[in-house]
């Protein structure tokens, strides 16, 4: 939290106590729902193949009471480093822009790893064309340069100041520690571009097989 | 690609080049098969004809399109008219890929 303090969280495990235990972090905003079902079909056929999985809520998102608007990418990064504590995580999983609040010095994965100002335009576009459809003129730059200044909505999300910096501003930075996993490794389409929420049995079964050989498991 | 008797390098992608591309993001957005996107011609309606095709659904579809086609799209260009059909899309795509 951004005083500081903590809060508790929901977390999605399978825990047994095994040597391999994995942080999974899923997508931020509207990609969230769209590939929940997939990463925790992933996660369940890691935790078939001898893999504990954790995923937790970060604050304001998913099940989490916490307001959206008060969060940040460095308080996400902050609460992401406290589930990895909490749950003795060994590796992380990112998906998406899971991966730009991954903890940095925890070995893992990028599955596909997007630029933190992409995600931001492609949301003030989503809000700019249903503005349009209300016959409302806003651009998706005057959406942004407003959120920086005051905080804005953005396709349902309520975004605090600090948030629409850090995503306008971020440098795509990723750590030395966490090796891309990409789409093409994996197959399919992508699953996050789809309009609704998807789910391919192939590509849950490709990406874990892909994690189980990284970890040299049998 | 071979090109015979040109004296230069395409600056740009050829328009059935453009067409594959747009294609294989519709049908990656939309979730429809190779066949079903084959099936598009100028008319097909987009934006407004299909429900699975919201504004978040279209604001993906414009990031595909840059990065796969290596274009930018300008808040300004982000009008109603040029997603209302397939045709319209691609005329789009294609006058941008020459200003780029």
């Amino acid at each position: 939290m951004p005083s500081g303090a903590t809060a508790d969280e929901m977390l999605l495990g399978f825990d047994r106590k095994r040597d391999h235990r994995l942080l999974v972090l899923m997508p931020l905003f509207d990609e969230a729902s769209k590939m929940r079902r997939q990463i925790v079909e992933t996660m369940r056929i890691l935790d078939q193949s001898g893999v504990d999985c954790f995923c937790p809520d970060l604050p304001g998102c998913n099940e989490s009471l916490a307001p959206h608007a008060k969060q940040s990418l460095s308080g996400w990064r902050d609460a992401a480093a406290n589930a990895a504590a909490h749950v003795q995580a060994t590796h992380v999983l990112g998906a998406r822009s899971g991966c730009l609040v991954a903890p940095a010095e925890l070995p893992g994965w990028a599955y596909e790893l997007v630029k933190p100002s992409s995600v931001l335009s492609r949301l003030a576009r989503a809000e700019q064309i249903s503005a349009r459809e209300a016959n409302e003129t806003v651009t998706a730059n005057e959406l942004i340069a407003r959120g920086c200044e005051n905080g804005v909505t953005l396709a349902g999300w309520s975004f605090g100041p600090d948030l629409v910096n850090e995503l306008a501003t971020s440098e795509l930075t990723s750590s030395p520690h966490h090796l891309p996993i990409t789409q093409e490794e994996v197959g399919g389409s992508p699953l996050w571009l789809r309009a609704e929420p998807g789910f391919d049995p192939a590509q849950a079964k490709a990406l874990a097989a892909i994690i189980v050989e990284r970890l040299e498991l049998p | 690609m071979t090109a015979g008797t040109a004296t230069a390098e395409p600056t740009e992608p050829s328009r059935s080049v453009i067409d594959t591309t747009l294609r294989a993001i519709l049908r990656d957005v939309l979730a429809l098969d190779e066949s079903q996107v084959e099936a598009f011609d100028a008319d097909t309606g987009l934006f407004g004809h299909l429900p699975e095709l919201d504004s978040m659904a279209v604001a993906g579809l414009f990031t595909e399109m840059e990065d796969r086609l290596d274009i930018v799209i300008d808040d300004d260009d982000v009008d109603g008219e040029m997603l209302e059909t397939y045709g319209g899309l691609l005329a789009f795509a294609e006058a941008k890929t020459v200003e780029s």
